[in-house]
């Protein structure tokens, strides 16, 4: 998929995709592998509207956090459905990876979402954003901050997260969806994953706050400007993680996760419980 | 209008448990059974729901709702480990070969 | 709000009943998911929106789990040949509908003291207070029914080949 990619691929590639047959496969589900396909994108949407867009968010729910969570706990659900319904053996291995990459990765997530929320005392992404005045809650939660990168990559089953659309499965749960059906898999993942990045700049990176810099600040008024800027720099390092790790063996990260990864996410939101409360 | 309200929540609430006892009643799967069990619990939660907001949102309702939230986890948590237990030894699901468990 | 709760009560009934109907378990599993979250809806918009937020997010994974046991133990899982698994079906529906009408009874028949919605604090604050303060020992017995679940679950569940 990165091979011989130019600019205008993702223009060639929705276009042809539009235009190409659905696929059915015999004894298929194709209603429930639609509402798989059709909850991708709508998940994707729903967890991108509690995240504050420069200074306030679309929805400002007061339990945000959390809403963001479960939102991306029903991208399990449509891969595993998508992957279950055209009823072939390609698609059905590929939607069951999702669960193993999801359990491995979704404490360790918890974790890292919940520490920014202990720092500023709220599960509201604005009032987390805004309690970040003095200081970018990525400069002393650094675990905390990689820790999220990682699972941004993983909810969106990504990069060295996917292989529940891997190669060694012909492209495992999207192997037999063709046309629009396939067009609203791949355009929900890259929402999820834009979401989800997003997500990373009011809880780590101070919202539409500027950076600390010296000087007037070039974008006076405007957070949503800053806001894309620091968006732009976080899909920077995801794409930076994709080059620099190769695809992951689930049981090999499912073992990383609770080993290595699990430990240091509540040894990190202790450290900052600890601050927070001294 | 609250009391209307809280009733009729109540009613669905009620009908979500008479669901759920006709399921784990009737299912011989161990996994539907837990289904049936699961929609009891899902009725009970909306029930607290309910008098949580019409009672004055006292803090024990919504506290009855973390409980029963648990009791859910524990409830599947134990209920796959017996039914995997179950089809180890004998290769069934089926809670009526599984006569060993009446004791 | 009444309109809503009739709506999406109906809707957590209907799809509960439609999981025992259906022959396919990933129907099944959708429906039952379906059910859950309309009572969550109900929760968020009766102003929990902490714990209906956590009954969907808790709802999805533990479904996830609960698929993976269908298709890994049920003999028919996709429902492609239709079948029923069921015992007792009379005497369950009566049971049932007896439960049903004596609840509804009560719902009805009995006088509620509805102090009305009061617009109290923070419900998520004052949830998170009460578990760390005066329902602490509820709390701690949650936690120590999850240990035991978790070590019960394991001992019961491992191959001892």
């Amino acid at each position: 998929m990165t091979a011989g990619e130019r600019p205008s691929t993702p223009v060639v590639e929705t276009l042809r995709l539009l235009g190409t047959q659905r696929r059915r496969t015999p004894a298929d589900d194709p209603a429930l592998a639609r509402i798989g396909l059709v909850a991708l994108p709508v998940a994707a949407v729903l967890a991108l509207a509690v995240v504050p867009l420069g200074d306030r968010a679309p929805v400002d729910l007061d339990v945000g956090v959390v809403w963001f969570n479960a939102m991306e706990v029903v991208a399990w659900f449509a891969v595993w459905v998508f992957g279950w319904g055209p009823n072939a053996a390609t698609t059905l291995a590929g939607g069951y990876r999702v669960l193993p990459l999801g359990l491995a990765y979704e404490l360790p997530h918890m974790f890292a979402i919940i520490t920014p929320a202990i720092a500023a005392g709220s599960l509201s992404p604005t009032a987390i954003a805004a309690a970040q005045q003095d200081l970018w809650y990525v400069v002393w939660m650094p675990a905390a901050f990689l820790l999220y990168l990682l699972s941004v990559a993983a909810m969106a089953f990504w990069g060295p997260f996917a292989a529940p659309l891997g190669r060694d499965l012909a492209g495992g749960a999207a192997a037999e969806h063709a046309g629009l059906d396939r067009l609203l898999l791949l355009a929900g993942r890259w929402m999820l994953l834009t979401a989800a990045a997003a997500m990373a700049v009011p809880l780590f990176l101070g919202g539409g706050a500027p950076p600390p810099i010296t000087g007037p600040d070039p974008f006076p008024g405007l957070p949503v400007l800053w806001f894309a800027v620091k968006l732009v720099v976080v899909l920077g390092l995801l794409l930076a993680l994709r080059r620099a790790v190769p695809m992951l063996r689930m049981a090999r990260f499912a073992t990383l996760s609770w080993v290595v990864l699990l430990p240091l996410a509540v040894a990190q939101s202790l450290v900052v419980t600890l601050v927070v409360l001294a | 209008m609250t009391e209307l309200v809280l009733r009729l929540a109540l009613t669905a609430a009620a009908a979500l448990v008479a669901t759920g006892l006709y399921g784990a009643l009737s299912q011989q799967s161990i996994v539907m059974i837990m289904m049936g069990l699961e929609l009891v619990v899902n009725g009970l939660i909306l029930g607290a729901g309910a008098f949580w907001w019409a009672g004055g949102q006292p803090v024990a309702a919504s506290v009855l709702v973390v409980v029963l939230v648990t009791v859910m986890a524990v409830e599947m948590a134990m209920g796959f480990a017996v039914a995997l237990a179950i089809y180890r030894a004998r290769q069934v699901d089926l809670t009526d070969d599984a006569g060993e468990l009446a004791g | 709000m009444i309109a809503l709760v009739s709506a999406l009560g109906a809707v957590a009934v209907i799809t509960g009943l439609l999981v025992f109907t259906v022959d396919s378990m990933a129907r099944a599993t959708f429906l039952l998911l379906a059910s859950f979250v309309a009572v969550a809806v109900v929760l968020i918009a009766f102003g929990l929106g902490y714990l209906g937020t956590v009954v969907i997010l808790m709802m999805t994974t533990e479904m996830m789990i609960m698929v993976v046991f269908m298709v890994m133990l049920m003999m028919n899982p996709a429902g492609l040949m239709p079948m029923t698994m069921v015992h007792n079906r009379r005497g369950s529906w009566a049971i049932a509908l007896v439960v049903f009408g004596l609840l509804t009874a009560g719902v009805w028949l009995v006088p509620f003291p509805t102090s009305g919605p009061a617009p109290g604090p923070d419900p998520t604050a004052a949830l998170g207070d009460a578990l760390m303060g005066g329902q602490m020992l509820t709390m701690m017995t949650l936690g120590l029914a999850l240990l035991a679940t978790i070590v019960g679950t394991v001992a019961v569940a491992v191959s001892r080949r």
